[in-house]
């Protein structure tokens, strides 16, 4: 399976991969539409943390024994038996905020449009190479191949 | 082939079956669960109470988890008694089932407080799927209830109550509500939104009396508090908490605590009996000692270590510690570990409070490791101060900035941020 990396040394901060998360996970895919008039707004799955001088953004690291999926109280959050990717089934989820309570990496939002929802990384579902890794402007974020779980 | 059977068939049983399959394909896993419905999620029956969930929803593990895992399972079947010598679990119906690895996951049972007057009609408890039916019904012709218990267990029936349009007041025995997850000041922050949604809290006050309605005794039209205070409601909901379901461990080696104790294979007394959840008592690894933990995250993973242990995998249970994710009204709150601790003691605590805007962070220190943490409304970055509690991590270091609005993993010391993105 493969895992996105984040590389301190060259990210600028510039937030871009937030930007493209958040397109790539609304409904028209239209910079402009999606923002302004999308209902609910769609919201990014990858979160750009800094603490000057250093920035990198952090998404889902879909791990191993996922403590999120064991803590899940509605079954929404799923280990995917082909990809071994961890995803999350919105219509089950109920927002009890357990995921958020235990993600090591602070990786799950609160979805704050719709109610009750949380949103994380899906690595992009239906794109080869995930939207913040292609419009990552100076490659601080790398998509890697890893040993499938 | 190996016999597997699991007594009880909620988070635990869930975890335990997942876990033997990943070992053992073949071996014959019956589930013996007393409710007569497929297994749901039980923490989500406020949501199925408030009108927000379905039932259909609520199915937890999804419909097809027990075939899909070849689990034989005997639904509405109660087990009555164990023989551990010769290995079987006796059902009410006298049949017998034999196991060569037994899982005791029955969970627990509310605790009903002494008071004048229970065998009158229109008191619920809320822990089950049918309790939170008996309490639809019954609201459908009410306007007032008394909610006994302002725990996790209360408040949630609170709040899906108000939701349906009831008045609701609650009798919390102790000074604030919530009082087992959050110290005062946090609870001060969750009352007042609570009062605001239109909830009476009486704390400090205990139910000595439940009286009967004045056009029929029979049925529930109040209750008198302690001081002699009056409350009329028509439907009541004890809350005051729940005791480990060990009667089956009665007349057997089972060593019982609160609950049957564990240890950190979660194998009981009694070579091949294992139990998790509610009903036994595991490794808090903040309290470095066994404790009854009744919380759905801290069973499937009790459960899924027992699992892999009686297929002969060897595996640790990490320990679970109290920890609560709940979203009241609205509010967000996080807590988990220690709550309320004396300084003198040897902790240090550092806080974040923003009274206007009702945002709380609390950290408690010990001997440079986080031991406890409560975080309102600002919650997202909870996993992260978790983790750092869970694995004993030291943060003297960046300790100053855990309660920041900025703390994030870029707060981290270099080695330990790598060593955590890149460990993954």
């Amino acid at each position: 399976m493969r895992r996105v990396y984040a590389h301190e040394e060259i990210c600028m901060g510039c937030g871009l991969c937030e930007v493209y998360c958040t397109l790539w996970h609304s409904k028209s895919k239209e910079l402009i539409k999606a923002f302004r008039r999308e209902q609910p707004k769609p919201i990014s799955r990858i979160r750009l943390v800094q603490e000057k001088p250093i920035s990198f953004a952090v998404q889902c690291r879909h791990c191993d024994d996922a403590p999120c999926v064991f803590a899940c109280l509605s079954g929404a959050m799923h280990i995917d038996e082909k990809t071994g990717l961890i995803m999350h089934d919105d219509e089950k989820c109920v927002g009890c905020l357990t995921c958020i309570m235990v993600c090591p990496f602070g990786a799950i939002k609160i979805d704050p449009y719709r109610h009750k929802v949380v949103a994380k990384c899906d690595l992009c579902q239906g794109l080869d190479i995930p939207a913040c890794v292609a419009n990552c402007p100076n490659e601080a974020l790398t998509l890697e191949e890893v040993q499938p779980r | 082939m190996t016999k597997y059977v699991i007594v009880g068939g909620s988070a635990g049983a869930v975890g335990a079956v997942e876990a033997i399959r990943e070992v053992d394909p073949i071996g014959d896993i019956v589930v013996i669960n007393d409710e007569p419905t497929p297994a749901y999620s039980r923490p989500m029956i406020a949501d199925y109470l408030s009108g927000g969930v379905s039932q259909e929803k609520m199915l937890f593990p999804a419909k097809d988890f027990w075939d899909n895992h070849k689990v034989q399972m005997k639904l509405g079947k109660r087990a009555v008694k164990l023989d551990l010598l010769k290995k079987t679990v006796k059902l009410e119906n006298n049949e017998k089932v034999v196991f060569d690895k037994l899982l005791i996951a029955t969970g627990g049972e509310p605790f009903i407080p002494r008071m004048e007057g229970t065998s009158r009609e229109g008191i619920y408890n809320f822990i089950t799927m049918l309790d939170a039916r008996g309490i639809e019904e019954a609201i459908a012709k009410a306007e007032k209830v008394v909610v006994i218990g302002g725990g996790l267990i209360g408040v949630s029936a609170t709040e899906a109550l108000v939701k349906r349009g009831l008045k609701v007041t609650i009798v919390e025995l102790k000074d604030w509500i919530l009082n087992l997850i959050l110290d005062k000041e946090a609870a001060k922050i969750v009352e007042k939104v609570m009062r605001e949604n239109g909830v009476s809290i009486m704390t400090g006050h205990t139910v000595q009396r439940i009286l009967g309605k004045g056009d029929n005794d029979n049925d529930v039209g109040g209750v008198v508090l302690g001081n002699g205070t009056v409350i009329e409601c028509d439907v009541i909901v004890v809350a005051v908490g729940v005791v480990p379901r060990t009667e089956l461990a009665a007349q057997t080696d089972l060593k019982v605590n609160r609950g049957i104790l564990v240890d950190r294979f979660m194998q009981t007394s009694v070579p091949d009996v294992y139990a998790c959840g509610d009903v036994a008592e595991a490794y808090d690894f903040i309290h470095k000692t066994q404790r009854v933990l009744a919380l759905w995250p801290v069973a499937r993973i009790g459960g899924r270590v027992a699992g892999y242990n009686m297929a002969g995998q060897k595996r640790e249970y990490p320990g679970g510690t109290a920890m609560s994710a709940i979203h009241y009204f609205g509010v967000p709150v996080i807590s988990a570990g220690l709550t309320t601790v004396d300084e003198a003691d040897g902790y240090e605590t550092l806080i974040f409070l923003d009274q206007e805007a009702g945002i709380y962070r609390k950290i408690i220190l010990k001997e440079g490791t986080i031991v406890g943490m409560t975080l309102i409304r600002d919650v997202e970055r909870a996993g992260i101060l978790f983790n750092l509690m869970k694995n004993q991590i030291k943060v003297e270091e960046f300790k100053h900035k855990l309660t920041a609005d900025t703390f994030s993993l870029a707060s981290f010391p270099e080695t330990l941020r790598k060593q955590l993105l890149l460990g993954v």
